[in-house]
């Protein structure tokens, strides 16, 4: 079978048959649906995750539309925007499944498959000097896993959650909320895919794991790997650590609700706060796997359009290491007002104040590269200087809410809405798009239209400020998180969040206009479209890379 | 109608004597089913001022410091234990914690955010500025540079050091709370909020109160009207706590974790099934705090808020009595048999002669709460 052919072409002794084969593509089926080839996995990774990000971001829009003004508009309409049933009670219900769906696909469907998925699939073999990942067959069922995941995530909000349909747990899925607060097969099948998402997630990081450690190209050193290399190394690790404990703790409310055990269920002996603990031992982990490899894309940017190397490259790498390690002993801090020891607290207040210190070195080293640089705005250093920014502003939050004693008014407000969503919706968000556009002219062989780029940067940048910012406010104010309507104090910010998603919206639109535009009509790339600066590589390929590259391995002085 | 439905809103008086309390229900739900849904509020306060001549509460109000607290009393006041309308910042703060951990919050993080995020735009602007292409053609090769690397790791540290002591400062305080002068056992549950006050006898159930116009409020629901407090925060039966005292607050839910929470103390406290945990409020200052439900608990976990009504320890005294309890140390009223003997205890708390009020309670049964709310008001 010609997939398997393909994996073996690596192979140094078929050198010759591979050379053959460079630019031989198999059938369209065979290309795209038994697919071992990275860079064709890392594009089904991101035409999922797009995909995955427009239903997400529909579903916020969603949300958005009904918060604008007090008053349920929108959960009383017609399925899927509202609960299509005059049951006030599933309107409510409604209103949790667009939350915990739009957490779900936003974090394991949208941002994890784009980062880790697309573009470390695409660019790790291609930084590295390796003609592949290390098992392309196991690359081909990761991404293949996440489909089925997918649809059995969009397949619960068809069958009953309890109360209506869809599971409305929170995408941290609480117990007992998520066991016996949730009769129905919904929250089953929301379990059941977060164990394929994880399986799959798994399986990639014991690849990129298994290829960054043992297929690096002659003299590519651990200490001379471009810095997205590393955040994809370090991300691997993470997942490969956390994502187990997340699935024995799903795994646990599945026996808790199907199978009479009492794990969670206090009148068993069990504890519903031991569910968090091993949740948020998972998700804290979990978000950084969001946000480092986006570390690592800004800092290829970075120093692409400052025209210098990284400033303390070594401290850059270190510094992510460091986030690592230090990502999983925080954990409690989304935990603070569960009821623990005042000693608990202290500790997690401190150790979670330790994590700014590698995140300051980070920031400043951005800045440092560009210092004494020849620095040039195309689209993607836009969006590097944005997400510089506006991660500054996620940061600080971050060490306001890192204090457990005011941790305690606005814990589960919209104070931590905004955090998390300059963290996440400006942060790894912005650094996925800066990404996509300073790589899409390697992937594509085609130029982006540039100005259609700046202008999407430009409307977005206002659009997700103005969507966010106001919920410091509101958060500050006392409104809490997960609520389908409010008191009319609330009224103005949420109004003029919702006005920022519609500004956000168009930005996107732009998005989408320039992306079918370039793909259909840019202008042909050359293999180094961005000039000295860009070293590392992936440039010295033709854009786009032949099917298989580096029949001959690159030697790295 | 009323008389069927004991439902949490018009239940509000279990002493009440049946037969009198209805009547005095139906006719309330009759003067508030009748006005519009718009500016209903104000427009209902009139004829159920007309309808209640002399409350309980008044009356005792007239010989002790103050009346019933209601929602906006003074004008000076309406904006605290509330959500400011636009408001930027946090709620005023009524508790030492509170004004601690906000003066924290205000004047040190916030400005040290904001600090910090200036530091690193102008650091930003400067370098695209000085060293953009047009001005500086030619990139130096610098990338290292260690005493740089060494201050940018120090200061953020030694940042974080002047955050974290007054941070574990804030959390020794909140930790070692005073002697609890009372205690209050609060139960979630979906989707109410229930209160216990052991030691005084007194337990019942707080709902959010719906809108006159909302189509899911059954007929025997008393509708909001502005003196119980704004849209989805006010409640039919608020928290009643003494003014100047330490309260301990024991929580716990019966179903899935709730979270109470009242922003103006400074708590907020997940409520665990099959757990307890404590936490506590000292309030100075009279009032009434709102607060909502902050752990996602099903379908209206929006829909079940907190109001809490600070009051002096006299009016404390009455309401305790007007709901079956007894005050420590004082005769135990023998439950809930009748009004009398409570409303006698209320007097006494009053420091008032008991033979009068009791006779005035008697008198004019145990109007619901819009009522005396109302009264009290017009008296204004």
């Amino acid at each position: 079978m010609s997939t398997t052919a393909d994996a073996l072409h690596f192979q140094p002794h078929d050198a010759h048959d591979a050379h053959h084969d460079a630019d031989h593509k198999p059938g369209f089926f065979v290309r795209w649906f038994m697919s071992t080839n990275h860079k064709d996995i890392g594009t089904l990774y991101l035409i999922f995750a797009i995909i995955a990000g427009v239903i997400g971001g529909a579903i916020s829009g969603i949300m958005r539309w009904e918060l604008m003004e007090p008053g349920i508009q929108v959960l009383n309409r017609a399925w899927p925007i509202g609960a299509g049933t005059a049951n006030f009670d599933e309107w409510t219900h409604h209103w949790n499944v667009l939350v915990t769906a739009h957490g779900l696909i936003m974090v394991f469907f949208m941002v994890m498959p784009a980062m880790i998925g697309g573009f470390g699939n695409w660019l790790v073999p291609l930084m590295i000097g390796a003609p592949d990942m290390a098992f392309p067959r196991m690359n081909n069922i990761s991404f293949w896993l996440l489909v089925p995941s997918f649809l059995l995530l969009l397949g619960s909000t068809f069958v009953s959650g309890g109360t209506g349909l869809g599971a409305g747990t929170g995408w941290t899925l609480y117990a007992p909320l998520s066991t016996s607060g949730s009769a129905g097969p919904a929250v089953d099948m929301v379990i059941f895919s977060l164990h394929l998402a994880g399986a799959s997630s798994i399986l990639g990081a014991i690849n990129f794991i298994t290829t960054i450690f043992n297929m690096r190209a002659p003299g590519m050193t651990l200490h001379k790997m471009p810095l997205f290399v590393w955040s994809v190394l370090v991300t691997a690790f993470l997942l490969l650590l956390s994502l187990p404990v997340l699935a024995g703790a799903i795994t646990m409310l599945l026996t808790d609700r199907n199978f009479g055990t009492s794990f969670f269920d206090a009148s068993g002996g069990g504890n519903v706060v031991l569910y968090q603990h091993l949740f948020w031992f998972f998700g804290h982990p979990e978000v950084y796997i969001m946000i480092l490899p986006g570390f690592g894309m800004i800092s290829q940017i970075v120093a692409t359009f400052s025209r210098k190397p990284v400033f303390g490259y070594l401290g850059m790498a270190y510094a992510m290491v460091a986030i690592g390690v230090i990502g999983f002993v925080v954990w409690a801090h989304h935990m603070f007002v569960t009821g623990m020891s005042v000693d608990e607290k202290m500790y997690f207040t401190a150790a979670t104040m330790v994590i700014a210190v590698p995140t300051g070195v980070k920031v400043f080293s951005w800045i440092a590269t560009m210092w004494g640089g020849s620095i040039t705005f195309e689209t993607p250093m836009l969006w590097a200087i944005g997400f510089i920014f506006l991660f500054t502003v996620g940061g600080v939050t971050g060490v306001v809410l890192a204090n457990g004693g005011v941790d305690t008014n606005i814990h589960d407000s919209y104070y931590v809405i905004a955090h998390f969503h300059y963290v996440l919706s400006l942060g790894a968000v912005f650094s996925i798009f800066g990404g996509f556009y300073f790589w899409f002219p390697k992937m594509t062989g085609r130029m982006y239209n540039e100005f259609l780029g700046k202008l999407h940067f430009f409307i977005m940048f206002v659009g997700v400020n103005v969507i966010f910012f106001p919920m410091h406010f509101l958060g500050l104010d006392g409104m809490p998180r997960r609520i389908p309507d409010y008191t009319p104090a609330y009224a103005h910010w949420n109004y003029i969040s919702t006005v920022g998603y519609m500004i956000t919206i168009a930005g996107v639109a732009v998005f989408f206009v320039n992306l079918f535009l370039s793909l259909a009509a840019g202008k042909k790339a050359p293999a180094n479209p961005w000039g000295e600066g860009a070293t590392t590589l992936e440039w010295t390929l033709s854009s786009p890379p032949p099917f298989h590259q580096y029949s001959t391995l690159p030697q790295i002085d | 109608m009323a008389a069927a439905g004991l439902t949490p809103a018009v239940a509000q008086n279990p002493a009440a004597a049946p037969s009198q309390n209805a009547a005095a229900r139906s006719q309330n739900a009759a003067s508030a089913s009748a006005q519009p849904a718009a500016g209903f509020a104000q427009d209902a306060t009139k004829p159920d001022a007309a309808t209640a001549p002399v409350s309980q509460e008044s009356a005792a109000g007239a010989t002790s410091t103050s009346g019933p607290v209601v929602y906006r009393e003074t004008p000076a006041a309406k904006d605290i234990g509330v959500p400011l309308p636009a408001g930027m910042m946090l709620q005023q703060q009524v508790t030492p914690i509170g004004r601690e951990a906000a003066s924290f919050h205000d004047r040190w993080l916030l400005t040290l955010c904001a600090a910090i995020c200036a530091v690193v735009l102008v650091l930003l602007v400067v370098a695209l500025v000085r060293f953009r292409r047009g001005a500086n053609p030619v990139p130096t090769r610098s990338s290292h540079n260690t005493v740089i690397e060494v201050i940018w790791t120090l200061v953020p540290v030694l940042i974080l050091v002047a955050i974290a002591i007054p941070s574990i400062r804030l959390l020794r305080h909140q930790y070692t709370p005073p002697p609890a002068d009372l205690t209050v056992k609060v139960t979630g549950h979906q989707w109410y909020w229930s209160y216990e006050l052991p030691d005084y006898g007194v337990n019942f159930d707080s709902y959010m109160l719906k809108e006159a116009n909302d189509p899911t409020r059954q007929a025997n629901q008393r509708p909001r009207t502005d003196v119980d407090g704004p849209p989805l925060l006010a409640v039919d039966r608020r928290l009643v706590i003494p003014a100047g005292k330490v309260v301990k607050f024991i929580i716990t839910a019966d179903d899935v974790i709730h979270s109470w929470a009242v922003p103006a103390f400074w708590v907020k406290q997940d409520a665990n099934p099959g757990q307890l945990h404590e936490t506590w409020a000292k309030v100075d200052r009279p009032g009434v705090y709102f607060g909502q439900c902050s752990q996602l608990c099903g379908a209206r976990h929006g829909f079940m808020p907190i109001a809490v009504e600070v009051v002096p320890q006299a009016q404390f005294a009455a309401w305790v009595a007007k709901n079956g309890g007894h005050m420590p140390g004082a005769q135990p009223s023998s439950g809930t048999t009748s009004s009398a003997p409570s409303a006698a205890e209320a007097a006494g708390g009053n420091g008032t002669p008991a033979p009068a009020v009791a006779g005035t309670a008697k008198a004019n049964t145990t109007p619901a709460p819009n009522n005396k709310n109302v009264s009290n008001r017009t008296n204004q």
